[in-house]
C-alpha cells in the first residue's frame, strides 16, 4: 500500500537568487493524508507549490505517476492533481453552487455543455461538505468555516486521485479546524484520495495525517509515520523548541506539551 | 426568468421603436411592407431601409460589442469598475482619427471607420505589451495602469494636434460625441464580423476566464493557462470595443454599467452574462438613440451624450450599492 505517485527527485527550489529548500527526494505515499510542516518561511508552502507546478524547480524534478510534472498537459494535471491555494477570493456575490461548479473546468470541453455528470459531482462535492442546503447562498453571507468548505467543495469537484491544501485550516476557530480536516480524512478514507496539506498546528495534524514531513531552517528535518517524526529531538531541530512528546489520552498518537 | 422575458421584450421594443421613429414617423404596417413587400417609390420604404436599418445594425453592433466587453473586462481583471476604455481603445482609435484627419482633410466616412478600428486595436496591443499580459506576468493592476498610462499619452496627443489645426478641431469634435447618424456611411458587414469573432472568443474561453477570476494559482489549478486565457480575452474586447467604435465612435458609460446589470441575470455564469449584455447593450444605445431623436426634433442630440445622460444616474447608482472591500 505504500506506493507512491507524487515524489521528487533532487528538487531544489528558490525564489531568484534565494534558495529555498536543497536537494530534496520526498515520497508522498499514495492514498494517505500527508501534512507538511514546519516554522515560518521555513519553505513548506513553497514545496506544497512545486508539488502542483505552481513554481517551476530551480533544479531536480517533480514526479507524477514516474511523469515530470513539468511535462504533463495542463488541463491533463489538472484532471490529475488540485490544489486549493491560502486564501483564495471569490467574485463579489457568487454564490456556493456557481462557485463550485467552477471545479469542473478542467473536464470540460471547449464548446461541451454543462453535463448531468458536472451537476452530480458538484452535487455531491456540496453533500461532502455539508453544504447542500447552503447551495444558493452567496460565499459572502457565509461564516469563515463555511466558507472555506465552499472552497474545498470546489476542489473536490474537480475530482482528482491527487489533493493538495495550502493551510486551509488558517483563521478558522479550532472546532472548525477539526471540521474541516474531518471531511478532508473522510474523502481520504471513502475515495482513496492522496491528500497533502500544509499545516501549522502540530497536534492536529499528528491527529489526522498518516504522513508527516517536518521541515526545518534548514531543510528536511524528518518525515514518516507521526510516531517517527514528531519526537523532542526533532522539534527541537525544527522550530528550536523544547517539548515534551507523550501519548494522546484519546488516539494514542504523540501529543506535544511545549514547555 | 422573469427578468429574461422583461430583457426580451426590452429589445423588441428598442428594435422596433428604432426602426418607427423618425422625422418620417412610420406605422407597424409601413416597417412590415418595407421588408416584406418593398416599393421602392414610397419614401418610407426608403427610408426605412436605407436610413433605419443601418443605424439599426450600427447600434446593435455598437451596444453589443461595448456591453460584452465590458463583461469581459470586469470578469478579467476582477474590478466591477473596469471600462473597456481601459485598454486604450477609443483614445487609439481618436488619435487615429486626428491623424487621418490631419493628413486628408476627410470628415466622416467609411476611411474614418476603418482607420478608428486600426487605432483601437494598435492602442489595446501597445497596453497588452506594457502591462506584459504576453508573459503571462500581466496582473489586472498592472495592465489598468498600463493602460492608464497610453490613455494620457494617445489623448495629450490627440489635443495638440487638433489645438494646432482648426479643421481637424472641426471633424473631431463632430466624432468625438459618438453617433448612429452616419450608420450608413460605415463599414457595418466588416465591423459585424468583427464583434462577432470577438463574441464568438468571449463565449468560447468563458469557462477559463471564470478559472481565472478565481486568482492566478487555483485557475491554474484547474487547468487553465492565465497567460493564454488573458491574451485571448483582451482579443476578444479589442475586436468587439473596436468595432463599436468604428461605427459608433465612442461611446460612454454602455461597458461600464451594462456588465453589473448582465452579472444580475446570468449570475455569475460567464456565457449567460455576455448574452445578457449584449443584449441590454444593445437596447440600451438603441433606445438612447430614439431619446436623442425625439427630446429635440427635427435636430438630435448624439447618442453618445445621451448614453453619458443616462449611464451616469445609473452608474453612481451601481457604485453606491457596491460592497465596501468590493475593488481588492
Amino acid at each position: 500500500m505504500s506506493q507512491t505517485g507524487l515524489t521528487t527527485t533532487s528538487l531544489t527550489l528558490g525564489y531568484r537568487e534565494r534558495t529555498v529548500l536543497r536537494d530534496l527526494s520526498i515520497a508522498v505515499p499514495d492514498q494517505r493524508v500527508t501534512s507538511i510542516l514546519g516554522p515560518n518561511g521555513c519553505g513548506k508552502s513553497t514545496f506544497l507549490k512545486a508539488l502542483a507546478r505552481l513554481i517551476a524547480p530551480a533544479s531536480g524534478q517533480v514526479l507524477l505517476s514516474g511523469d515530470d510534472i513539468g511535462k504533463i498537459d495542463t488541463r491533463a494535471l489538472a484532471r490529475r492533481l488540485s490544489i486549493l491555494p491560502q486564501s483564495p477570493k471569490a467574485p463579489d456575490g457568487i454564490t456556493v453552487s456557481d462557485l463550485v461548479r467552477r471545479g469542473r473546468t478542467p473536464w470540460r470541453g471547449l464548446l461541451a455543455p454543462w453535463s448531468e455528470e458536472d451537476a452530480r459531482i458538484c452535487r455531491q462535492a456540496l453533500e461532502q461538505v455539508d453544504l447542500s442546503d447552503l447551495a444558493d447562498r452567496p460565499i459572502d453571507e457565509l461564516s469563515g468555516g463555511q466558507r472555506q468548505r465552499a472552497w474545498i467543495a470546489l476542489v473536490l469537484a474537480q475530482n482528482t486521485p491527487y489533493l493538495l491544501l495550502d493551510e486551509p485550516t488558517t483563521w478558522l476557530d479550532l472546532a472548525h479546524q477539526l471540521e474541516v480536516l474531518s471531511l478532508l480524512q473522510k474523502r481520504n478514507r471513502d475515495h482513496g484520495t492522496t491528500v497533502v496539506t500544509v499545516l501549522h498546528d502540530l497536534n492536529l495534524a499528528v491527529r489526522f495525517s498518516d504522513h508527516l514531513i517536518l521541515f526545518g531552517g534548514k531543510g528536511l528535518v524528518a518525515e514518516g509515520a507521526p510516531e517517527v517524526v514528531i519526537t523532542p529531538e526533532n522539534l527541537q531541530a525544527a522550530f528550536g523548541l523544547k517539548a515534551l512528546v507523550m501519548p494522546d489520552p484519546l488516539t494514542g498518537r504523540p501529543m506535544i506539551v511545549p514547555h | 426568468m422573469k427578468a429574461t422575458i422583461g430583457l426580451v421584450l426590452l429589445f423588441f421594443v428598442a428594435i422596433a421603436l428604432t426602426l418607427v421613429v423618425g422625422v418620417r414617423d412610420a406605422g407597424i404596417s409601413d416597417l412590415w411592407n418595407a421588408f416584406f413587400a418593398f416599393d421602392a417609390n414610397d419614401p418610407t420604404h426608403a427610408v426605412i431601409r436605407s436610413v433605419r436599418v443601418p443605424r439599426l445594425v450600427a447600434g446593435l453592433v455598437a451596444g453589443a460589442g461595448l456591453g460584452m466587453a465590458g463583461t469581459v473586462m470586469q470578469a478579467v481583471t476582477r474590478n466591477p469598475l473596469a471600462d473597456p476604455g481601459l485598454l486604450g481603445v477609443n483614445a487609439g482609435a481618436a488619435f487615429a482619427v486626428v491623424v487621418g484627419a490631419l493628413l486628408t482633410g476627410y470628415s466622416d466616412s467609411g476611411m474614418m471607420a476603418a482607420l478608428a478600428f486600426l487605432g483601437a486595436a494598435i492602442a489595446s496591443i501597445a497596453v497588452f505589451l506594457v502591462g506584459g499580459a504576453r508573459s503571462g506576468a500581466g496582473s489586472p493592476v498592472r495592465l489598468t495602469l498600463a493602460g492608464v498610462a497610453i490613455n494620457a499619452l494617445l489623448l495629450s496627443l490627440v489635443s495638440a494636434i487638433i489645438l494646432s489645426r482648426n479643421e481637424t478641431l472641426e471633424i473631431f469634435r463632430f466624432w468625438v460625441t459618438g453617433s448612429l447618424a452616419q450608420a450608413n456611411t460605415r463599414p457595418l458587414e466588416a465591423m459585424f464580423v468583427a464583434l462577432v469573432l470577438g463574441a464568438a472568443i468571449a463565449a468560447i474561453i468563458a469557462p477559463r476566464i471564470e478559472a481565472l477570476a478565481l486568482g492566478s494559482s487555483l485557475a491554474r489549478g484547474l487547468g487553465t493557462k492565465p497567460g493564454t486565457v488573458q491574451l485571448s480575452a483582451l482579443l476578444a474586447i479589442m475586436l468587439m470595443t473596436g468595432a463599436a467604435v468604428a461605427v459608433a465612435g465612442p461611446i460612454a458609460f454602455v461597458g461600464l454599467v451594462v456588465p453589473p446589470l448582465a452579472r444580475r441575470i446570468g449570475r455569475h455564469v460567464l456565457r449567460r452574462e455576455l448574452v445578457a449584455s449584449a443584449v441590454l447593450g444593445g437596447s440600451m444605445i438603441l433606445l438612447a438613440d430614439t431619446a436623442g431623436r425625439l427630446v429635440v426634433a427635427p435636430a438630435e442630440i448624439r447618442v453618445g451624450i445621451m448614453t453619458a445622460l443616462v449611464g451616469a444616474p445609473v452608474f453612481i447608482f451601481v457604485v453606491r450599492r457596491l460592497k465596501p472591500g468590493a475593488l481588492t
